[in-house]
């Protein structure tokens, strides 16, 4: 499958493959067919391109030249780094050139006083807190592909993970970065201090999905491990009243480190699975974990417990150990692939909804599941109103992705409906490209295309990816008339 | 008093535009002594506000840009909640808009995070005098590129801020400050030890030889964090922590310029030939560092450059201005992203640097 633009490349891929052979070693560039297959496509499967040449460099130099040979020769660049993002961010360009980073994979320093980690940006997330164990310090955001994403990816789709609510996403726990432009030129983002001179670039390029540039290093911060963890389930008769319960959580001013919610199908499905002992019979289950030092934990347990039990919880159970408050985590860990044992194939969706939506939403989303007669589970971080609906469905019946397409489009379309967003950790790439049409309107998406014009004029970097082209917009709102008037009626149809 | 001039304001970009003139944007304008003086026609948006959603159990707050800085922390107080960076105001008629387009944050910044951490979404009018909207009211959200980010601490050079979304926080049940007669490095290990265990630590500063450390959150927490970390309680904490935001205590109350100096937490020393223990003060976990001085702004500059930090000259009698200079490379970065939000130039010209 091909999303992209065609770009007008000024090499042939024989002169390509040369020319980066005078950057790179040979045993660095891929291009046979059966080399190339593996690059294909990310954690989204569904979408797939062969690109035309595969280039791992181990250098920052190897980087900048790369760079600078397909800036001169008008050839586009898809950046990599372990390929489990979910929304197609790093499926390649059939004419282009697949950068992987997958070689730079050095924990390069970790300063304990200074509570920091400079890494090349094919470290793994966890290994982050792995080596800064021994220092008693870790690095917060948690995405749950966190033994194998890497950090430059989490930086490019701004990760978040279960315990954003208290600490924040990648944005928020990055404090350098170093990048290479399209024209090759190596640039430090940020500075050894908490803020940089100028405008915000460390923001603005976090999350920018590859389209501005390559991260080629990443200062994460690091924080103290907390004393003491420690986690509440409560069951709940009526989703309604669980989602009730995150807010009286709230007002009762405690920040629980995560707040996940999962209903009556992703419960069975994950009981099935991995037996944590969830309660069948629940429509509803919270998992409130609360962590700090030892005093603050004890107390804001025994608040959690009174404000469960009045929100009209069923059942509310405190872990009694470490190992038991590892079981009520292994079934919420365990969702996805449990769920994808009851189907032979499911589509995780990623909107984000103000919390208070959420009985609206999850009953719209009943309706829509009858409607296009496909099971859906739902697992939620109820804290920060992040939504995961599973999809579930059998590639293998003619029609069945199509329509599963639909459905979750139809979903993301909802979550911008009640006031939300289209995706809240997952990032556009290729799959949310059309439901950003209707999250911004035209003048919004050519002030994006302005901001990706101030790093990349000519489009090399990503191209296709995170921002509608009006003409793309045209074409998908054409099909999606909402009250009889068209979007974008100064452009032509085809 | 609350008003939508949305539109009004729309106009007067667009007029503006067409005439290629330039606009001076201002809000309250209590922080006029802060970046380069400019001369151009004034674009009040202090009129612009109101609260336009806030519900205490999402932990958002969207307002209008011109809404009183002060009205906000009302709202928020009667409601048990804050806006964590702790925001300095400078002055009875700050407004949200000014405090974001500075980025400015109090002593909690190294705790909570910054003005621009807890900025979830803005609504804006660029340069062609076009109302758009970025971000939203949700705290994780990565459709589109960070606008929103982008526009604090640009000091208004990117577009008019009409209106934002913040998130907030509950307050600590409780706070206290304990404090320490200590030498400089004394209070850079105290604090870097402190920093290193989950302690509730939320504000640091020392100067004059003490080093005062605040704990908040849960009582039972922070009466342990006390008697954990020791040295003397302070009786009049409060008033100490706002006085040293807004820039009251006796130590900025100076003929010399007032530098602000933002460098990794643990250098002991900077400028040590030009400059006395007196004339710091410390805040932010030793991250931040203000300085009286009247050494030439590119002795101070290069000295924090060295350290991989930025110097800006924050308030200065004779209103010059100095931001810490820009490599070439990003330089050339921040006058393509002036070009894509304000192509005509017209936004607070040479505000920020000269170039943008």
């Amino acid at each position: 499958m091909q999303h992209a633009e065609k770009i007008e490349s000024k090499i042939t891929s024989t002169e390509l493959i040369n020319a980066l052979g005078k950057i790179v070693s040979s045993e660095s560039i891929l291009f046979e067919q059966e080399d190339l297959r593996p690059y294909e496509c990310d954690g989204l499967s569904a979408y797939r391109a062969v690109p035309l040449v595969v280039v791992l460099p181990k250098t920052i130099e190897q980087v900048q030249n790369i760079l600078a040979l397909c800036h001169t020769n008008q050839v586009p660049v898809v950046a990599r780094g372990a390929g489990t993002g979910l929304s197609g961010g790093a499926l390649p360009h059939e004419q282009g050139v697949l950068l992987s980073l997958a070689r730079f994979k050095n924990i390069i320093h970790i300063d304990p006083r200074r509570r920091i980690a400079r890494v090349q940006p094919g470290v793994r997330n966890l290994a982050i807190s792995h080596a800064a164990d021994k220092y008693g310090l870790y690095y917060a955001p948690d995405p749950s592909s966190q033994i194998a994403c890497t950090i430059g990816g989490n930086v490019a789709e701004n990760s978040g993970g279960v315990h954003c609510l208290k600490y924040g996403l990648t944005v928020h726990n990055i404090q350098q970065l170093k990048i290479i432009t399209i024209e090759g030129e190596l640039l430090r983002i940020g500075g050894s201090g908490l803020d940089d001179a100028g405008y915000d670039l460390l923001a603005l390029m976090t999350g920018s999905e590859g389209m501005l540039g390559v991260i080629v290093e990443v200062t994460v911060k690091l924080l103290p491990k907390p004393e003491r963890a420690q986690v509440l389930l409560a069951a709940f008769d009526d989703v309604v009243k669980a989602g009730e319960a995150v807010g009286n959580i709230i007002a009762e001013g405690i920040i629980p480190a995560g707040l996940e919610m999962m209903d009556r199908l992703a419960i069975s499905a994950a009981e099935d699975f991995v037996h944590a002992g969830y309660p069948l019979d629940a429509e509803a289950i919270l998992l409130c974990e609360l962590d700090g030092t030892n005093e603050e934990v004890s107390e804001h347990v025994l608040k959690v417990r009174e404000v469960l039990r009045h929100s009209g919880a069923t059942e509310v159970r405190t872990a009694k150990d470490e190992a038991e408050r590892l079981t009520f985590w292994k079934g919420r860990k365990a969702a996805f692939p449990a769920v994808g044992r009851l189907s032979p194939d499911y589509y995780c969706m990623d909107g984000t909804i103000p919390r208070k939506q959420l009985p609206s939403v999850l009953k719209a989303m009943a309706e829509l599941s009858r409607e296009y007669d496909l099971p859906v589970a739902n697992v939620f971080h109820a804290g920060d109103g992040n939504l995961h609906p599973l999809i579930l469905y059998d590639a293998n019946v003619p029609g069945e992705l199509e329509r599963t397409e639909e459905f979750g489009g139809k979903i993301l379309e909802l979550c911008i409906e009640v006031g939300g967003t289209i995706t809240g950790e997952h990032g556009v790439g290729m799959e949310k490209i059309n439901q950003m049409c209707v999250q911004f309107n035209r003048l919004e998406l050519s002030q994006f295309h302005a901001v990706k014009a101030a790093f990349d004029a000519q489009g090399l970097l990503n191209p296709g990816k995170a921002v509608p082209t009006l003409h793309r917009c045209a074409e998908f709102g054409a099909m999606h008339v909402h009250k009889g008037e068209l979007p974008f009626p100064e452009l032509e149809r085809f | 008093m609350n008003a939508d001039i949305s539109q009004q304001l729309q106009q007067q970009v667009q007029h503006a535009c067409e005439q290629e003139s330039s606009i001076r944007i201002v809000g309250g304008n209590s922080k006029a002594f802060y970046g380069c003086p400019i001369s151009a026609e004034e674009l009040s948006v202090g009129d612009h506000r109101g609260v336009l959603n806030y519900e205490p159990t999402e932990l958002v707050i969207t307002v209008r840009a011109g809404t009183p800085l002060n009205e906000i922390e009302k709202i928020l107080d009667d409601n048990g909640q804050m806006l964590p960076f702790e925001p300095p105001s400078f002055g009875a008629n700050a407004t949200i808009g000014g405090t974001i387009a500075c980025n400015l944050s109090g002593p909690r910044r190294a705790y909570a995070g910054a003005a621009r951490d807890f900025l979830l979404g803005c609504k804006i009018i660029n340069g062609r005098g076009e109302i758009l909207s970025f971000g939203g009211e949700v705290m994780k959200n990565v459709a589109g590129y960070d606008v929103s980010r982008l526009m604090a601490g640009a000091m208004g050079t990117l577009g008019v801020l009409l209106e934002v979304s913040l998130k907030v926080l509950p307050k600590a049940e409780t706070e206290s400050t304990q404090r320490f007669h200590c030498s400089p490095v004394e209070a850079i290990d105290k604090i870097h030890a402190c920093s290193q265990t989950p302690l509730p630590v939320s504000a640091t500063s020392f100067h004059d030889s003490v080093l005062s450390v605040r704990l908040s959150g849960a009582t039972k927490a922070v009466n342990a964090a006390v008697n954990s970390i020791g040295g003397d309680a302070m009786d009049n904490a409060e008033s100490y922590w706002h006085d040293l935001k807004e820039q009251r205590l006796d130590f900025f109350n100076t003929e010399n310029p007032l530098w602000r100096l933002s460098l990794a937490s643990d250098i002991e020393s900077v400028l040590a030939g030009n400059t006395n223990d007196d004339d710091f003060l410390y805040e932010w976990g030793g991250a931040l560092r203000w300085l009286k001085s009247d050494a030439p702004a590119e002795v101070i500059q290069a000295a924090v450059a060295e350290l991989d930090g930025h110097a800006s000259l924050f308030r200065h009698v004779d209103q010059q201005c100095r931001f810490q200079p820009l490599t070439p490379g990003l330089l050339r970065i921040h006058k393509n992203l002036k070009k894509a939000f304000d192509p005509k130039n017209i936004f607070n010209p040479g505000k920020l640097y000269p170039e943008l």
